[in-house]
C-alpha cells in the first residue's frame, strides 16, 4: 500500500497502514462517486447533496472526534489525507466537509452543552444533517472584531440581530453556528435552528469560483433563541478563530490534493502530447514547469505531515497553520496555472479538472484567513510586532 | 456458516512492472500491491450473506504470500467487516496452483468452513483453478464463475456465467467452494470505524511450507518486443483483394 499521489521523497514511510486505508477509502469514494458529476454541478452552481449520509456512513465529518461523537478517532494525518482526497475531486466538496467537521461540529463538541452534543453531533456526523458556519459578515472579513451582528439579553432568550455573508451551506443547513456580540460587547456563539422565526437566508449568485459547492448570506431579525441555544463554553473571538484553526489545517492538506491532480493531469498530458516530434515531456520548458510542481508538492506534504504530527501532540500554534494553509494554497495555485501552461488550448476544457482547480483555488487562497492576513500572522509571531492590531 | 474468503495481493495496474534479475520474477519493491479485483466481489458476496443470514455467521480472509506486500491486504478484509484474517506466511515466489492449493487446504482443514468462496481469477497470473482445486482437497462441492447465490435449505444455488450469453443454475450441498465473477455486486468502501476497529481483530500468523515441489515453474519472463512491420500488397487489383482475404482468413482470423 502506497500513498496515492507523486512520492517525490518517499512520504509513504511517514504514514501508517491506517492512514493510507483511509486515504484509498476517500479516494475511492472521490472517484466513483463525485467525479463523474462534479463538471454538472460545477456548472449550475449548486452541490449534490444526496453524498452527504454516503459521507456520514463512511465517517468523513468529524473524524477525529470521539466515537460517543460520532467521530472515529483518526490521526489528524488520515483526517488530512481525506481532505487530500475531497479536494481532489473539487474544493467544493473540500469546502463542505471541513465546515461540516471543523466550523460545526468542533464548536458544538468543544464549547457546546450535553444537550447541544447529544442533538446535533450524531446527525451531523451521519450526514443526516447539514451544518453552516456564520463569522464574516460583508464589510469584516479579515477583521472579525468588527462584527456588527448583536445578541441582546432578554429574560431567559436572547434576540439577535444581524446578517452574515459567504456562508457556505448557509441556506440548505439544519443549524447554523452564529457568532454575534453581546451588549457588553463580547462575542458569543449560537446554535440557530433552520426554520427559526426571523432567521432566512439567499444564496449568493454569480460566483465565479467554487461553483459545486452552496455559498449563502443569513439574515436574522429578532431572532429569538433561548439560552440554551448559546455555546456556553466560550466567548470572544477565540471561539471563532479556534474553528477557523481547525478549518485551515483541512485547507493545508485539501490544497495538496488540487495541486496533486494538476500536476498528474499535466504529466500525463506531456508525455503523450507530441510536438516536433517527440512529447512535449521532452523539452526543457516543459521539464521545468513539471520539476517546479513536484518540488512545490513535495514540500507542501512534508509540512502537512509535519503540521499532523503537532497537532496530535498537542504542540500546534496557529501560526504553523497559517503557515501551511499560505504556503500550500499558494503552491496549488502555481501548479494550478503551470498544469494548465503545459495542456495548452485542451487546458481551458472541462475534460480536464485543472481550471476548474484553478479558479477554486482563488476563493481557496482568499477564505479562511486570505494570503495577507496569513503572513502578518507569522510576520507577528517572527517579530513579536503586530501589523494588523 | 462459516465462510472463508481468499484474497490475493496483486501489482496494482498503475504500478510500473520491472522484471528482477533473476528473470523468474518481477521485482516486488518498486510495486504497490492491492485486493484482486474479483475477490473485492467475493468478500462482498460473503459479507452480505452473513448479514442477511444474521445468525451469528462468521467470514474469514485468508491469504498466502509474503509479509510485506500481502499482509496489508488482510487489513483491507478486516476494515470492509470479514471477522478475523488468516496469513498463511510464505516467502517463495511460487505460482503453481496445485501446491499453492495444497498448502491451503492444509491449513485451513481444521477450520472445517461451510463456504469458501474465492474470486474468479487473479488479475495477475489468471489460471484460475486455486479455489477449484481447495474444494476438491478438502472434499467440498465446487462451481466456478458464479454470478449470484441464494442459500436455501442447507444447501448453495450458484448462478453461473456461461458462454455466449447462457446461465446456469447449480445447486451445491455445504461445504462448498464457489468462484465468484466481477461485477456481482457492489463491493463496499472501508468505513474510518472498520479501518481503526480493524487492528483488534484477530490476525492469525501460520508459518506455511509448501509440502512438495511445485509442478509448475517460470523459466524466463521477458517483455515482448514491440515490431513494427508494414506489409504492402501490391498487383492487380483481383491478386490483390485475393491476398487480402487471405490474410483477413487465415492469418488474422478476421473473418470466416
Amino acid at each position: 500500500m502506497k500513498y496515492i499521489g507523486p512520492d517525490f521523497c518517499n512520504i509513504t514511510s511517514l504514514l501508517t497502514d491506517e492512514e493510507l486505508l483511509i486515504q484509498k477509502t476517500a479516494n475511492q469514494f472521490v472517484q466513483q462517486e463525485f467525479n463523474p458529476i462534479v463538471n454538472e454541478y460545477y456548472e449550475k452552481g449548486s452541490f449534490p447533496l444526496e453524498l452527504l449520509p454516503k459521507m456520514g456512513e463512511l465517517g468523513f465529518f468529524g473524524a477525529t472526534l470521539p466515537k460517543e461523537f460520532g467521530g472515529s478517532e483518526i490521526s489528524s494525518t488520515a483526517y488530512g489525507l481525506i481532505m487530500h482526497e475531497l479536494e481532489k475531486g473539487d474544493s467544493g466538496l473540500r469546502s463542505l466537509c471541513s465546515v461540516q467537521g471543523g466550523l460545526v461540529m468542533y464548536p458544538i463538541y468543544k464549547y457546546g452543552t450535553d444537550e447541544q452534543k447529544k442533538k446535533w453531533l450524531p446527525q451531523l456526523s451521519a450526514g443526516t444533517a447539514i451544518g453552516c458556519f456564520g463569522l464574516t459578515e460583508s464589510n469584516h472579513g479579515s477583521d472579525p472584531s468588527g462584527m456588527l451582528t448583536r445578541a441582546k439579553r432578554d429574560g431567559d432568550d436572547w434576540i439577535i440581530n444581524g446578517s452574515k455573508m459567504w456562508i457556505t451551506n448557509g441556506s440548505v443547513a439544519d443549524v447554523a453556528v452564529v457568532w454575534a456580540r453581546d451588549e457588553e460587547g463580547i462575542v458569543r456563539g449560537f446554535l440557530i435552528e433552520k426554520g427559526t422565526k426571523g432567521f432566512t437566508s439567499s444564496d449568493i449568485h454569480g460566483k465565479m469560483s467554487l461553483r459545486a459547492s452552496i455559498t449563502s448570506e443569513l439574515f436574522m431579525k429578532d431572532v429569538r433563541v433561548p439560552d440554551s441555544s448559546r455555546l456556553p463554553g466560550i466567548k470572544g473571538l477565540k471561539g471563532p478563530l479556534s474553528c477557523l484553526t481547525q478549518a485551515r489545517y483541512s485547507i493545508a492538506w485539501g490544497a495538496i490534493g488540487a495541486a496533486v491532480d494538476c500536476y498528474e493531469v499535466a504529466l500525463n498530458y506531456s508525455k503523450e502530447r507530441k510536438q516536433f516530434s517527440k512529447p512535449i515531456a521532452a523539452f526543457q520548458l516543459t521539464q521545468q514547469k513539471l520539476a517546479h510542481m513536484i518540488q512545490e508538492i513535495t514540500k507542501a506534504q512534508l509540512l502537512a505531515i509535519q503540521l499532523g504530527n503537532l497537532k496530535d501532540n498537542n504542540q500546534l500554534d496557529f501560526s504553523h497553520i497559517s503557515l501551511g494553509k499560505k504556503n500550500n494554497v499558494a503552491i496549488a495555485r502555481d501548479c494550478a496555472k503551470l498544469a494548465r501552461e503545459i495542456l495548452g488550448a485542451n487546458g481551458i476544457m472541462d475534460d480536464y479538472s485543472i481550471m476548474r482547480h484553478m479558479m477554486n483555488l482563488e476563493t481557496v487562497y482568499t477564505y479562511e484567513g486570505t494570503n495577507e492576513i496569513h503572513t502578518l500572522i507569522i510576520g507577528q509571531k517572527i517579530t513579536g510586532e503586530s501589523a494588523f492590531e | 456458516m462459516k465462510i472463508a474468503v481468499l484474497t490475493k495481493a496483486i501489482p496494482s495496474y498503475e504500478s510500473s512492472i520491472r522484471i528482477d534479475s533473476s528473470s523468474t520474477w518481477i521485482d516486488e519493491s518498486v510495486v504497490n500491491f492491492v485486493v484482486n479485483e474479483s475477490d473485492s466481489y467475493a468478500l462482498e458476496e460473503a459479507l452480505q450473506i452473513k448479514e442477511k443470514l444474521d445468525n451469528g455467521s462468521e467470514v474469514v480472509v485468508v491469504t498466502m504470500g509474503s509479509q510485506d506486500n500481502t499482509s496489508k491486504v488482510l487489513k483491507d478484509g478486516l476494515a470492509k467487516g470479514a471477522d478475523r484474517a488468516i496469513f498463511i506466511q510464505n516467502e517463495d515466489s511460487n505460482t503453481d496452483p496445485l501446491s499453492i492449493a495444497k498448502l491451503f487446504s492444509q491449513n485451513l482443514k481444521d477450520e472445517n468452513f461451510d463456504l469458501v468462496f474465492s474470486g474468479l481469477q487473479s488479475d495477475d497470473l489468471g489460471s484460475g483453478q486455486t479455489g477449484v482445486l481447495i474444494g476438491e482437497l478438502l472434499g467440498m462441492s465446487t462451481a466456478t464463475l458464479g454470478i449470484e447465490t441464494d442459500i436455501q435449505d442447507g444447501k448453495i444455488k450458484i448462478k453461473r456465467e456461461l458462454e455466449s450469453g447462457w446461465f446456469q443454475w447449480v445447486t451445491l450441498p455445504f461445504p462448498a467452494s464457489v468462484s465468484i465473477q466481477s461485477g456481482i455486486n457492489e463491493p463496499r468502501y472501508p468505513s474510518l470505524k472498520g479501518i481503526m476497529g480493524a487492528k483488534r481483530k484477530e490476525s492469525k500468523v501460520i508459518d506455511g511450507q509448501l509440502s512438495d515441489d511445485p509442478k509448475q515453474n517460470f523459466i524466463n519472463l521477458f517483455v515482448p518486443k514491440t515490431e513494427k512491420a508494414t506489409e504492402k500488397i501490391e498487383g492487380d487489383v483481383d491478386g490483390i483483394v485475393a491476398k487480402l482475404m487471405d490474410i483477413l482468413k487465415n492469418k488474422l482470423r478476421v473473418i470466416s
